[in-house]
């Protein structure tokens, strides 16, 4: 083998490492897809029961859909992940946040919301899935 | 890169709160430039944390988080002194780690 060619070898082998162990991971139909029931289909959510248990801060009104500030808590025991939805967005998927080792299920994170719509919860606890939604009216498209 | 992300971790009661703001486009790849042509999707996909190496977090996005993610987690047993470590990957390869030391809020 040609040095050249194996060091071009090695070198592609750094950069395309980190994007491969990501591909393993990541959601990709699930993050892609533009219909709501598709995605949580692809993160096996089924049969979820409304839950007041799941508390989801967020403004009843956003002037900029670019920045919607979203806090969510599960009261939930045995709380492993909360993923974030909104129903309106292009792809409506936002979110998948798994939690170990005494991480608390709450997170704080900002969104885009294209349009007014509700913001979508699910948390699973062991195999059963729980969900609440909190409707945001959106004043400007922050998808662009 | 020391600035494409801020972090704060403090011990608030019984939990240690961890703000973390990263600096990305998170661009969708819907977006025209002045020139109407697409700009290509550019975003965060994944986000880990680690409490002491131990993983605590794993965060998986879609590029509905806005520009500039912003992100708060709790740990509880954590405690001053306490290693927190937080790192990003984006669909293009780019990965960027930081790490920050729990203190009294």
């Amino acid at each position: 083998m040609q040095r050249r060619s194996f060091l071009f070898g090695l070198f592609s082998l750094i950069i395309l490492m980190p994007i491969n162990a990501l591909a393993a991971i990541w959601n990709k139909t699930a993050f892609e897809t533009n219909k709501l029931n598709e995605a949580t289909k692809n993160l096996d959510i089924h049969d979820e029961i409304i839950s007041p248990d799941i508390q989801i801060t967020a403004p009843d009104r956003a002037e900029n859909g670019a920045i919607v500030q979203v806090e969510i808590k599960s009261n939930i025991a045995d709380t492993e992940s909360i993923v974030i939805l909104v129903e309106k967005n292009p792809t409506p998927l936002i979110a998948h946040f798994k939690f170990s080792n005494g991480a608390e299920p709450f997170v704080i994170t900002r969104i885009k919301m294209a349009e007014t719509s509700d913001i979508k919860v699910v948390v699973k606890s062991g195999n059963q899935y729980f969900t609440n939604s909190k409707n945001v009216v959106v004043l400007e498209n922050g998808c662009g | 890169m020391t600035d494409n992300m801020k972090m704060r971790a403090q011990l608030k009661g019984d939990f240690v709160e961890v703000k973390v703001l990263m600096s990305h486009p998170m661009e969708t790849g819907r977006k025209k430039d002045d020139f109407g042509q697409l700009i290509p999707a550019h975003f965060v996909q994944l986000v880990t944390a680690t409490l002491n190496g131990k993983p605590v977090l794993e965060a998986q996005w879609g590029t509905g988080i806005s520009k500039n993610p912003y992100l708060t987690f709790r740990l509880k047993g954590a405690k001053i002194g306490d290693m927190v470590a937080v790192t990003w990957q984006d669909n293009v390869g780019a990965i960027a780690t930081q790490d920050i030391v729990v203190t009294q809020a």
